[in-house]
């Protein structure tokens, strides 16, 4: 199994975040994993991205041209990664902020408003976690329940009571590609 | 027979190479008599600069290190973050420390760092043969200075001293002068108090040596003094710059 | 211990950490503030001194400084900021002071930009500053490889008392992977009776840190010394990866972040039928010089592949030495060469050389 993902979006929306759950979750079902970020004024201009690896093979190239999953959080995304999907592969759209439709006809796509998603649990902030629901609900890339697991670890107790609205997000997303 | 004199066993039997009349030798054993009188002989480390005191490493009879030009105060830091516990002192010319360490230097005194300079500062280049320092007297004439400084051209001299006590992080500065006997032993009384502040954990300790360098001043080794006395002093006032301990 | 997922720059700092080095003085640059920063945080809690310096050129003085008075230290940087630090690595050099040098390349010359290159490698292997000398030069291209070098490199600095550097990228410093600790074990070193850390043990010389030496025949006797080290370290230090050349008609020579991009462009032509291989060397000083002049007696042709004008192209251009064509590949700008982009030239290689 080799699945490459590119997650992209403005910096603030939680894209690296999404990434590095991918990764962190993907490590603990056993699997090589990489995350790479784009760094520097890059991410103060407008569209911050990483790329993720997950494998059970040892990761060779980190730097994804051809990725099984994009997520695209916002316009200059979409238009920036829509060709980047491999062929076969599968396009998350934030219908939200994203009104333009793909033109490819080689690739599945998926149009989450996940903004609208997260607003109505009454949490904007969790509208990556909705894209994220969508995307596992999709691709099966690693299960939501260690997905959930790894955030936990990472929020610590302080902010254990934030897990819940999260573990909605997932399931909100995931409903609304099913 | 009663011993009467002895040499400092804080410097080795290395004869230097310094030129007649030059007071780099005194000021050597200056700060070689101040650690052996703190007892802080077994524990000193000393850095050599670029200049003429570059094989300063080959006198003192401790534990030394040689530094690239200018770099002592980075060098002196790193040792003493090491090693707190020790003497840890640099010895600087003007070249060395007023012009392409002045970074360094600086810095290290910014930060407290608990070590002790020596700065030798005789107005002109003498290893490289005379050019003109960043102290260098305005009309002075070197061997890059033949129509004598200029200030419109290259500024007036550095007065590192006063430059060292606005920073808070140094919490002794003095000037002192070799031309004469009273002065020399007020030169090794600062020395040896800026040592003691640096072993009590005070902060930076910066003592300015007024020195003659007869060879490229031209002059005879009495010329020089006098020439100290006369020209250098006027510009940089002897005296405690700073003493907040 | 449990595989972590960690950033390159963070594995590097805690790998220091785990490996005993206790000093670090460094000045910020992109993209390796990460080092510094993770230092600054865990070195304080380890009883350690985190110390941001003036200028690069300061840090790398404050390595000597600390270095020749017997402790274990590391600064890091990036191009720019390496190219500050040439002076005092080169005494360090002369002074024979065991040290960790980080560099995580940057596009350039100039100021260049703040993407991963491999444009320092004539820089970091041909001596770097002026005069004679050598560093080794080690080139992770994972995280765990980077963390397991920087403890292997602080052990080689001690045995030889010589300068080490860790030659990364961009890349290897941003990347986030799965790394784990293994329990360091510590090479027997030789101790530190040369260091300058105050003359109180009189059993010993008097200590004196330097490289100045003005009479030919001592600078010819370290020279000398240092050559039969540099020999001793080829014999003993040199490493290399071999990635599927046993029955290769084609050789990719690659280090670092390009190398592993390389294995799964070779993964890719591989299932197409071509025998493509690749020779990774760890240690780009010494180079494995071995490897390829072996390889060259089986495989077909070379082609080195680099994020640069084609800088280590030359020393395997050496270690073949003629006996098969060695072509070149790079990508320029700060740019990482795709699977894709690597495939390709595999492809045109196989197409030319057949």
């Amino acid at each position: 199994m080799l699945t490459q993902i590119i997650s992209a979006g403005f910096g603030g929306q939680g894209v690296l975040l999404l990434g590095q759950l991918i990764a962190y979750a993907g490590l603990k079902e056993g699997y090589d994993v990489s995350w790479l970020p784009s760094y520097g004024p890059e991410m103060r201009g407008g569209t911050a991205n990483c790329s993720v690896v997950v494998s059970d093979e040892e990761v060779g190239s980190p730097v994804v041209t051809q990725a099984d999953i994009v997520v695209v959080m916002n316009r200059p995304s979409f238009e920036k990664y829509e060709k980047n999907v491999a062929k076969g592969g599968k396009l998350f759209v934030n219908s939200s902020l994203i009104d333009l439709k793909s033109t490819r006809d080689d690739i599945e796509v998926y149009y989450v408003p996940v903004n609208k998603l997260a607003d109505d649990l009454g949490n904007g902030r969790v509208a990556n976690m909705v894209m994220l629901g969508a995307v596992l609900e999709k691709t099966h890339v690693v299960s939501p329940v260690t997905a959930i697991d790894c955030l936990r670890a990472s929020f610590g107790e302080r902010k254990a009571n934030l897990i819940p609205i999260n573990e909605r997000a997932l399931e909100a997303g995931a409903e609304a590609v099913r | 027979m009663a011993v009467v004199f002895e040499k400092t066993k804080m410097l080795t039997d290395v004869p230097f190479h310094y030129c007649p009349g030059c007071t780099h030798g005194i000021a050597h054993r200056l700060v070689a008599e101040a650690v052996e009188e703190l007892g802080m002989q077994d524990k000193a480390i000393g850095i050599a600069p670029v200049g003429c005191a570059v094989f300063a490493y080959n006198y003192f009879n401790c534990d030394m290190m040689e530094a690239a030009h200018g770099r002592a105060p980075a060098v002196a830091t790193g040792i003493k973050r090491v090693h707190p516990d020790k003497l840890v002192f640099s010895y600087q010319g003007d070249g060395d420390l007023a012009s392409i360490g002045t970074a360094e230097i600086v810095h290290a005194a910014a930060r407290g760092e608990k070590v002790t300079t020596i700065f030798i500062n005789n107005a002109i280049y003498g290893m490289t043969g005379g050019q003109m320092a960043p102290t260098s007297l305005e009309g002075q004439v070197t061997t890059t200075s033949p129509y004598g400084r200029k200030r419109e051209h290259c500024g007036l001299p550095i007065r590192m001293s006063e430059l060292i006590a606005t920073l808070d992080g140094a919490c002794y500065v003095e000037r002192v002068s070799l031309h004469d006997v009273p002065n020399i032993i007020k030169a090794k009384n600062a020395i040896k108090k800026a040592m003691k502040y640096q072993m009590e954990g005070k902060g930076f300790t910066f003592i300015e040596v007024l020195s003659t360098c007869p060879t490229n001043w031209g002059k005879t080794p009495v010329e020089a003094l006098k020439w100290l006395k006369e020209n250098m002093i006027p510009y940089y006032p002897l005296g405690v710059v700073k003493e907040e301990v | 211990m449990a595989k972590k997922l960690m950033k390159g720059s963070e594995a590097i700092g805690e790998a220091a950490i785990q490996a005993g080095c206790r000093f670090f003085f460094g000045y910020p640059i992109t993209p390796q503030n990460e080092i510094p920063e993770y230092m600054s945080r865990r070195l304080p809690q380890e009883g350690g001194v985190f110390l941001q310096a003036e200028s690069e050129v300061a840090a790398i003085n404050m390595v000597y400084g600390a270095g020749g008075s017997g402790a274990r230290v590391m600064t890091s940087s990036s191009s720019p900021g390496i190219s500050l630090k040439q002076e005092g690595i080169s005494y360090i050099a002369c002074a024979e002071i065991p040290c960790l040098i980080c560099n995580m390349m940057r596009v350039g010359p100039g100021l260049g930009g703040i993407q991963p290159a491999q444009g320092d490698y004539f820089q970091a292997t041909k001596g770097g500053g002026h005069g004679d000398y050598h560093l080794v030069v080690l080139a992770p291209s994972t995280v765990q490889e980077a963390a397991n070098m920087v403890m292997e490199g602080f052990d080689i600095a001690d045995t030889y008392r010589i300068p080490v550097m860790l030659l990364g990228d961009g890349m290897i410093g941003q990347i986030m992977e799965p790394v784990e600790f293994a329990d360091y074990k510590k090479r027997e070193l030789p101790p530190k009776t040369w260091a300058a850390t105050g003359w109180d043990d009189k059993t010993r010389e008097r200590a004196v840190i330097n490289s100045l030496y003005i009479e030919p025949e001592q600078m010819k006797v370290v020279s000398e010394r240092l050559l039969k080290r540099y020999a001793l370290i080829k014999e003993r230090e040199t490493q290399v990866e071999l990635y599927n050349t046993e029955d290769a008609d084609y050789i990719i020579a690659a280090y670092g972040t390009t190398a592993r991009i390389a294995k799964s462009a070779i993964n890719k032509a591989r299932q197409m039928g071509i025998k493509v291989g690749l020779i990774r060397p760890k240690t780009v000083w010494p180079f494995p010089d071995e490897a390829f002049s072996k390889a060259a007696d089986t495989a077909k042709a070379f082609i080195t592949i680099e994020m640069s004008t084609g800088q280590m192209v030359e020393d395997v251009r050496l270690a073949v030495n003629g006996k098969k064509p060695v072509e070149f590949f790079g990508t320029l700008g700060g740019f990482v060469p795709s699977t894709e982009d690597i495939l390709e030239q595999i492809i045109k290689l196989k197409e030319a050389h057949e």
